[in-house]
């Protein structure tokens, strides 16, 4: 029962998308709109069980001293301050969620914005300097397929600012590199991982496939 | 009174024929001017009636959820209308309720407001520039929901040869045929990154990626984490999975958890083997990018769906050193990796890497199928290609599903 009831499972849940792909009828729609709300239900028990991971781990490392111990520290308090605003919040106190009656910021919206989003801010604009790195390193024309690349991406760099811009043949050349090998090359990824996938879906969906259920692999 | 007597009178006397002679060739000649000036406009009557549309058809509209009556028509000979007006009525005898036009020449109009099941009459009226012609009420239709989406069956067609191919294999594999996989490099460098974490002491850390487990990257993410925690626990290396997404979570917990007890070590495994940080991408980033600082695991993985923060947790396991294996489906993320980590899956490598890890026949035999399909479908891609260069989008057209 513990090996077959998952893969029962799998095989209903995995069939209901092919067959509403196929069916407009309201009968298959409801039953995948049904599916899809029971996804939620699930998420929610899922959400649940992650946050208690985070509390255990998070205070074993407290309570153990492990290394980087005063971050667990600084997470659980912010999950305790946001959550402790978020859940009151939803009873009224502390003004509600987002404003107060009076139009003020509630703590919850004021954490939010003065501190949550400026922290997210900060670590996608770390993606520039990650990128100029990665860049440099990738350029490096070490061999024949490298010094190609580094060559492209110059001409694609250049075209695409307005000084490249105004260079004659450059936007042409750079526009040829985007909508000719480089298109040609993503199709190709696109429709080998699009096939990829769908075989991965029938192994699934058939339960030949099923280590991520934890059931150990093939038949 | 006094008249009527007169009358009476006068007819008695046999005065009323002079008034007879008066009358008659007055109503005559009336008549005459009448019929001369309505002679055209009776000719454009009879004219008009006998543009009116022909062979009026009203039918559900197939392949759909219902609630949709296609009405069809002929055009009569004759000078074109204007305009088509189609009318709709719930009983044949009227009253009928227009319900939308159609431009001239056209011969098919789709009522979208019919709701299944009931009866709804239709007639067509063109309208000309001479007036109006109406066409014979059609029987009765109904709209209702359908089971299959006839714009699909391309798709359908498609989807059931793959699946076959598919099948085939798979079965040609079980009667024991030898199925050849060719190497694919990031996938034979498993064993020896976790070798290399082993022996350095450090830790393994795996990424399966940000997405949920509806996301079949995730699922073949964690297939590969089965396989390399069975590694870790036969060597005895220390494995981190940090997860985003709460559902990948307790799907990585089970696929671990089962991966140490098949390799007989379940007393290796701890609760923070596989552990939940964060539902916010880059709060998840900024944690894991943070655990590389701090602990400096040998090897990274990062197997799954990613985005925006593929970059920056590729680059910051570059910059400690570490062995690092990608794999994602990503297009846009696949570059990123290349360049940063040692080995990259490239799209399809992903899925198939459970099977060429495996190595079982079944596994092998669905890579196989797949890679048949690939091939005929760039047949049929470079036949579509050649054909609409010439003028011919038939196969353009059939490969495009609706």
């Amino acid at each position: 029962m513990r090996r077959q009831l998952p893969l029962v499972m799998t095989f209903i849940a995995g069939i209901i998308p092919v067959i509403a792909l196929f069916s407009p009828h309201p009968i298959v729609v409801n039953i995948a709109a049904r599916a899809d709300r029971w996804l939620v239900i699930v998420y929610a028990f899922a959400l649940l069980l992650g946050v208690v991971s985070v509390v255990q781990s998070n205070s074993r490392k407290i309570a153990r001293r492990d290394k980087g111990w005063p971050y667990a520290v600084v997470l659980l308090t912010g999950l305790t301050v946001m959550g402790g605003f978020g859940f009151l919040g939803n009873f009224g106190i502390f003004g509600g969620i987002t404003t107060t009656p009076d139009g003020r910021p509630t703590p919850f919206q004021w954490s939010y914005s003065n501190v949550f989003l400026p922290l997210q801010a900060t670590m996608f604009s770390l993606l520039a300097f990650y990128m100029a790195s990665a860049s440099f390193r990738a350029f490096r024309a070490r061999n024949l397929a490298a010094g190609l690349l580094m060559v492209s991406a110059l001409f694609v760099m250049f075209g695409r600012i307005p000084t490249g811009e105004a260079v004659p043949f450059v936007p042409m050349i750079t526009e040829w590199i985007m909508d000719n090998p480089n298109a040609a090359a993503q199709r190709g990824i696109i429709i080998g991982a699009a096939l990829g996938a769908a075989s991965m879906s029938l192994r699934v969906i058939l339960g030949i496939e099923r280590s991520h259920l934890g059931l150990g692999r093939g038949e | 009174m006094q008249d009527r007597s007169k009358r009476r009178r006068l007819a008695r006397s046999g005065s009323t024929p002079p008034l007879r002679t008066a009358f008659f060739p007055a109503a005559l000649a009336l008549a005459a001017v009448a019929g001369a000036a309505c002679a055209p406009a009776s000719a454009a009557a009879q004219g008009a009636r006998t543009q009116a549309p022909l062979e009026v058809v009203a039918k559900d509209r197939p392949g759909d959820a219902g609630g949709r009556i296609v009405v069809t028509w002929r055009e009569a000979p004759g000078a074109p209308a204007s305009t088509y007006r189609i009318e709709r009525s719930s009983d044949g005898t009227g009253p009928f309720e227009p319900v939308g036009e159609a431009p001239p020449r056209s011969t098919r109009f789709e009522d979208a407001g019919a709701p299944a099941g009931d009866p709804f009459f239709y007639r067509v009226v063109a309208v000309l520039p001479a007036g109006e012609a109406v066409s014979e009420t059609t029987s009765a239709a109904f709209s209702r929901a359908n089971w299959f989406r006839n714009d699909r069956t391309n798709a359908l067609i498609l989807v059931l040869a793959f699946m076959g191919l598919i099948v085939g294999f798979i079965e040609a594999a079980r009667r024991g045929t030898k199925l050849f996989i060719r190497r694919i490099s990031g996938l034979s460098a498993i064993d020896e990154a976790i070798g290399r974490a082993t022996e350095m002491g450090r830790k393994i850390l795996y990424v399966p990626g940000i997405q949920s487990m509806d996301e079949i990257q995730t699922i073949a993410s964690l297939a590969i984490l089965g396989y390399v925690a069975k590694v870790s626990a036969t060597y005895g290396a220390d494995l981190d999975v940090p997860n985003r997404d709460p559902l990948t979570y307790a799907a990585a917990r089970e696929t671990v958890k089962h991966a140490y007890m098949e390799a007989g070590r379940p007393d290796l495994y701890r609760e923070e083997t596989v552990n939940y940080i964060t539902y916010d991408q880059f709060a998840y980033t900024a944690a894991v990018t943070g655990r590389m600082v701090r602990e400096k695991p040998a090897t990274n993985f990062f197997i799954g769906s990613f985005y925006a923060e593929s970059l920056i947790l590729s680059e910051m396991g570059q910059t400690t050193g570490a062995i690092q294996i990608a794999g994602t489906a990503e297009v846009f993320q696949l570059p990123f990796f290349v360049a940063t980590c040692d080995y990259t899956l490239i799209g399809e490598e992903l899925y198939a890497a459970s099977a060429y890890l495996s190595r079982e026949p079944v596994l092998l035999g669905s890579i196989k199928g797949q890679d048949i399909a690939k091939a005929l479908l760039l047949v049929l891609g470079a036949a579509g290609v050649v054909l609409t260069t010439f003028g011919n989008p038939i196969v353009a057209n059939w490969l495009t599903m609706r």
